[in-house]
C-alpha cells in the first residue's frame, strides 16, 4: 500500500523544472510572465524595425543592467519574507559615493568604498529587522529615507561628473563577444543569486523562512542569520547597480534611482510572479519581469506613442500579476 | 414554517441524498445520503480522507456537491455559499476556530450581525442580546473580554454562542474537542448535549471514538469517500466502529511496551530547569524509554519540552544531552547535538504548507547532504525517498505540496524530517493531534520500534489513553511544576487525573 513515488526518478525531473504539484499552479507562474514576454517582443519585432535590431536588444540590456542586479536581490528578500524598499536609495548613495571616491583616488578603490556603503546599508536594515524587530516594510522605508540624505549630505547637492576617459569608465563598457561589460557582470551576479535561491540550503531556507518562519526555525534553521543575508545582498545588488550605472553613465547624483527605481524593481519582481508574502519565486522570472517592463518602455518610445500611457498599461499589467497571485492562492484555501 | 423560528426550534429534518463530490477526478465522496433530525446527535466518523470534512462541508454550504441533492423541513435546498447555509440556519464550527483575537466577546458574536443603525453600533441593544445569548447558552463569560485572552475551550464557547446568535437549527462541529484539555472537554460535551436538548441537530465529526458514542444517538461510518454504515448509537461498538472505519479488524490499538533494560544509559539529563512557564523541572530519559508527559492544557507541558529543546531562556538549571550540556537557546544546536523535536501543531510550527513533501522532509537535514551548502539532488533525494518510506508517507510524488496531503500524512513528514537526523532523543508534542486511526497506530508503531533502537522518546499528550498506551513512565505536570513521576504498575489513569488536577476537587 505505501506507494511513495520513489520509482523511476520521475519526482526528480519534475523538482529540478520546478514543476510541483499543484501543477497548473506552477506553469501558470511560470507562463503567467513568459508568455506576454514573448508576444510583447514578438509584436514589438513585427511592428517596428529598429526594434529588433541587435544593437537595440543589446542597448537593452544595457540599460537593464542595475535593474536587473537589483530585482534578483530584491527577489530572495521577498521569497525569505522581507521587502527592502531601501534599494533606491542605497543604488543612489552608492554612486554617489564611487564618484566621489573617483574624482580622488583609484577605480578600484572607488567600487570598494560604494560597495561597502552599500553592503553597511544593507547590514543595518537586517540587523534593525532581526534583532530590533521593526517590520521589515518600515525598517527599509525609514532607512531610505536616511539613506537619501546621506548621499545628499556627500554631494552638497551637486552633479558629479567623470572623465570619459578614466579607469572607472572601464567598469561597464569593457567589450567581449559585443556586450559590454556591465551585461556579463549581470550575468554572472544574477547567475550567483539565480543558483543560490534554487541549489543550495541557504536558498532552501530562505524559501523556508518566507514560508512559515516559526516552522523553519524550529526545524533548525537559523532564520535570521538567513533574513539577514537577503539585507545584505540586496545592498550589496544595489551597491552593484549603482557602481555600474555610474561607469556607464559618468555621473552620478543624490537623487538618481531612488523610489522610482525601487517601485520599478518591486513591480517587475511581483509581475513576474514571485509573491509579496514571501515563501515563493523567483530569480530568472523577476528577470523576465524587468525586461517585460523595459520592453514595455523601449515599445512606446519606437512605437511613438505618448509615455503618458506607459504608465498606465504598466499599473495595469501590475494589478492584474498580483490579482492572479491573490486568485491563485484564493483558490488553494 | 415556524414564524417564531428562535433558537432551538428546527422545523424538520435536513436529508443529504446521494451526494457526489470529486476533485479533479479522484472521488472525494461517492452517492451518500445522510439524513439529520432535530434534537439528535450524528456522528460522521472515518479515516482521515474517507469524506466526512467534504460530506460536512457540503451540508455548510461551503462545497457543492457534483451530484445529489439536498433537502431541508420538506424544501429543496440549494446552497450556493456559506452564507446561504447560515441564512437556512446551518452553521459549522471548525477545527481551526474563526475568531478574532483583537476583537472582544461580544463583538466577535455579533460580528456581521451587529444591531446598528447606518454601522453606529447600539451598545445597549447589543448587551441586551448578548445577556439573553448567555443565558439560553448557559455560559458566563464576559462581554467585554478581548477574545485572544481566552483559553481554546472559552474561545469554542464564543463560536457556539456566535451559531446560536444566528439562530442555528443545525451545528456542524469539526473535531471540537481536538484541541481540549480533560476537563474542557467534560464542559464541551455538557454544551453539546444542552444544544441538541434545545433542538438544534448537531453534526459531530470527530476521531474521538469514546466521545462519539457517548454523545451521539446515530453514527455515520464512511470509508475512502462511500457510506459504510449508520446506525443508532445502542448498537454501535468501539471495536465495530473502527473496523468499519478500517475496513478491516483492528489488532490492538497500541503496540506491546517494550521496556528499556535497566542498565541503559541516559541520554537525556534535564536537571532542575526554570524557564517562562516552567518551574524546577526535572527529566531523566534512558537510552529505549518512551516517557510520557501528562497534564491538563496550559500545564506547562509544551513550554517544558519546548524549554529542553532549548527553544526558550533557562533561567535555572541544564540540559545535559548525552553527556554534552545544551548551553545555547537554539533550535539548530539542539538538532545538531541530537534533539529532535515535533512540535504541536504541525501547520503553524511544522510544515511549509506549500512547498512539497520533499523539501519539507530535507529541510533539517539539508547541512549532511550539501558541500558548501551546495545541495546534492541525488543525495537528497535518495535519503527523502527512503526515510518517507519508512514512516510510511502515502502519496503520489515526493514533489507533491504538503497542503495536499491528509493529516496523518503531515505528520508522518514531520516524522521523516526528525528521524533522517538520526537523533539520540525525540520529543514529540501531540504526536497524533488530526490523525486518523490508522496513521495513528502506524506512528505509535514507529515510535516503538525507534525506542527499541536505542533512542529516548518524550511524548506529550492531551489524550490519557496514548500516554497510557505508549509511556514505560509518566511524568505529569500542573502549573508548570512536575506533581507526580509514575512509574510501572502506578500508571494509570486514576493517578494521572490526580497529579494533573492535584489541589482540585476529586475529579
Amino acid at each position: 500500500m505505501t506507494t511513495t513515488a520513489t520509482n523511476d526518478g520521475a519526482p526528480v525531473l519534475e523538482a529540478r523544472s520546478g514543476i510541483r504539484f499543484p501543477a497548473f499552479l506552477r506553469s501558470w507562474r511560470t507562463t503567467g510572465i513568459l508568455i506576454p514576454f514573448v508576444v510583447l517582443f514578438v509584436a514589438l519585432c513585427l511592428k517596428s524595425a529598429p526594434f529588433h535590431s541587435v544593437n537595440n536588444i543589446i542597448n537593452i540590456f544595457n540599460q537593464q543592467a542595475s535593474t536587473l542586479c537589483i530585482a534578483g536581490a530584491f527577489a530572495l528578500v521577498l521569497v525569505a519574507g522581507g521587502i527592502d524598499l531601501s534599494v533606491g536609495a542605497t543604488y543612489g548613495l552608492a554612486s554617489v559615493v564611487g564618484g566621489e571616491m573617483a574624482m580622488h583616488h583609484s577605480a578600484g578603490l572607488a567600487i570598494v568604498a560604494a560597495m561597502l556603503a552599500a553592503i553597511v546599508v544593507g547590514l543595518l536594515n537586517g540587523l534593525i529587522i532581526t534583532v530590533v524587530k521593526i517590520s521589515p516594510l518600515i525598517t527599509t522605508l525609514a532607512m531610505s529615507f536616511v539613506v537619501s540624505g546621506i548621499a545628499l549630505r556627500c554631494t552638497q547637492g551637486n552633479l558629479i561628473a567623470l572623465p570619459p576617459q578614466g579607469a572607472f569608465y572601464l567598469l561597464s563598457n569593457m567589450h567581449f563577444l559585443r556586450l559590454p561589460s556591465a551585461v556579463w557582470i549581470t550575468f554572472g551576479f544574477v547567475t550567483v543569486l539565480a543558483l543560490l535561491l534554487n541549489r543550495t540550503t541557504i536558498g532552501r531556507y530562505m524559501v523556508a523562512a518566507g514560508g512559515n518562519m516559526e516552522a523553519a526555525r524550529l526545524a533548525g534553521v537559523r532564520v535570521n542569520g538567513i533574513k539577514l543575508l537577503t539585507y545584505v545582498l540586496s545592498g550589496a545588488a544595489a551597491g552593484l547597480g549603482g557602481c555600474l550605472d555610474l561607469s556607464r553613465l559618468l555621473s552620478a547624483q543624490a537623487s538618481s534611482g531612488g523610489n522610482a527605481l525601487t517601485f520599478t524593481v518591486l513591480a517587475a519582481v511581483v509581475v513576474g510572479g514571485t509573491s509579496i508574502a514571501g515563501g515563493e519565486g523567483s530569480v530568472w522570472r523577476s528577470m523576465i519581469g524587468v525586461l517585460f517592463i523595459a520592453l514595455i518602455g523601449n515599445g512606446f518610445i519606437l512605437l511613438g506613442i505618448n509615455s503618458l500611457y506607459q504608465q498606465i498599461v504598466l499599473g495595469a499589467i501590475l494589478l492584474l500579476a498580483v490579482g492572479l497571485d491573490s486568485w491563485f492562492r484564493y483558490r488553494q484555501n | 414554517m415556524n414564524i417564531d423560528a428562535h433558537v432551538g426550534t428546527a422545523g424538520g429534518d435536513f436529508v443529504a441524498t446521494g451526494v457526489s463530490k470529486h476533485y479533479g477526478g479522484v472521488p472525494a465522496l461517492t452517492n451518500v445520503s445522510i439524513r439529520l433530525e432535530p434534537g439528535k446527535v450524528h456522528a460522521l466518523i472515518g479515516e482521515n480522507g474517507a469524506g466526512k470534512s467534504t460530506l460536512g462541508k457540503i451540508i455548510a454550504g461551503v462545497i457543492a456537491p457534483d451530484t445529489g441533492s439536498l433537502t431541508f423541513r420538506g424544501e429543496p435546498l440549494v446552497l450556493r455559499t456559506p452564507r446561504d447555509a447560515i441564512a437556512a440556519g446551518i452553521v459549522t464550527i471548525a477545527q481551526e476556530l474563526t475568531v478574532v483575537p483583537s476583537l472582544t466577546v461580544a463583538e466577535n458574536i455579533f460580528l456581521g450581525s451587529e444591531t446598528a443603525t447606518a454601522s453606529v453600533v447600539h451598545r445597549s441593544a447589543m448587551r441586551q442580546r448578548y445577556d439573553e445569548l448567555a443565558a439560553l447558552a448557559g455560559f458566563n463569560l464576559h462581554p467585554d473580554t478581548v477574545v485572544g485572552a481566552l483559553s481554546t475551550a472559552e474561545k469554542q464557547k464564543v463560536e457556539v454562542m456566535r451559531a446560536l446568535s444566528r439562530k442555528a437549527s443545525i451545528i456542524i462541529m469539526d473535531e471540537p474537542s481536538a484541541s481540549l484539555s480533560t476537563s474542557e472537554v467534560g464542559v464541551l460535551h455538557g454544551i453539546i448535549r444542552h444544544l441538541a436538548a434545545s433542538g438544534v441537530a448537531i453534526v459531530l465529526i470527530s476521531h474521538f471514538l469514546q466521545e462519539v458514542l457517548d454523545l451521539s444517538d446515530t453514527i455515520t461510518t464512511l470509508r475512502d469517500g462511500s457510506l459504510i454504515s449508520t446506525a443508532p448509537v445502542q448498537e454501535c461498538t468501539e471495536h465495530g466502529l473502527i473496523e468499519g472505519m478500517l475496513g478491516r479488524a483492528q489488532t490492538a490499538a497500541y503496540p506491546e511496551k517494550v521496556l528499556a533494560p535497566s542498565d541503559a544509559p541516559l541520554v537525556l539529563d534535564v536537571q532542575h530547569i526554570s524557564a517562562p512557564g516552567v518551574q524546577d523541572c526535572s527529566l531523566q530519559v534512558r537510552a529505549g524509554e518512551i516517557v510520557g508527559i501528562a497534564g491538563l492544557v496550559g500545564s506547562g507541558r509544551s513550554e517544558f519540552v519546548r524549554a529542553i529543546f532549548r527553544d526558550a531562556p533557562l533561567s535555572a538549571g541544564r540540559v545535559v544531552l548525552d553527556g554534552t550540556e545544551l548551553k545555547k537557546r537554539s533550535p539548530s544546536a539542539s538538532i545538531r547535538e541530537g534533539v529532535a523535536f515535533i512540535p504541536e501543531s504541525r501547520k503553524e510550527m511544522g510544515l511549509l504548507m506549500g512547498r512539497s513533501i520533499r523539501d519539507n522532509a530535507a529541510l533539517s537535514r539539508l547541512p549532511w547532504l550539501s558541500r558548501w551548502s551546495w545541495i546534492s539532488r541525488k543525495r537528497e533525494l535518495a535519503a527523502v525517498t527512503e526515510q518517507v518510506a519508512k514512516v510510511g508517507v502515502k502519496a503520489a510524488s515526493l514533489a507533491q505540496s504538503a497542503r495536499m496531503l491528509s493529516g496523518g500524512n503531515q505528520q508522518k513528514i514531520l516524522f521523516a524530517r526528525t528521524l533522517m537526523c538520526a537523533p539520540k532523543v525525540l520529543i514529540c508534542d501531540e504526536p497524533t493531534r488530526g490523525v486518523d486511526v490508522g496513521s495513528k497506530r502506524a506512528i505509535y508503531d514507529l515510535l516503538v520500534a525507534k525506542a527499541q533502537e536505542g533512542m529516548g522518546i518524550v511524548v506529550v499528550s492531551s489524550e490519557l489513553e496514548e500516554i497510557l498506551g505508549l509511556a514505560h513512565r509518566v511524568v505529569v505536570m500542573r502549573h508548570g511544576q512536575i506533581t507526580a513521576s509514575l512509574e510501572g504498575d502506578n500508571v494509570n489513569e486514576q493517578a494521572i487525573l490526580v497529579a494533573a488536577f492535584a489541589d482540585a476537587p476529586a475529579a
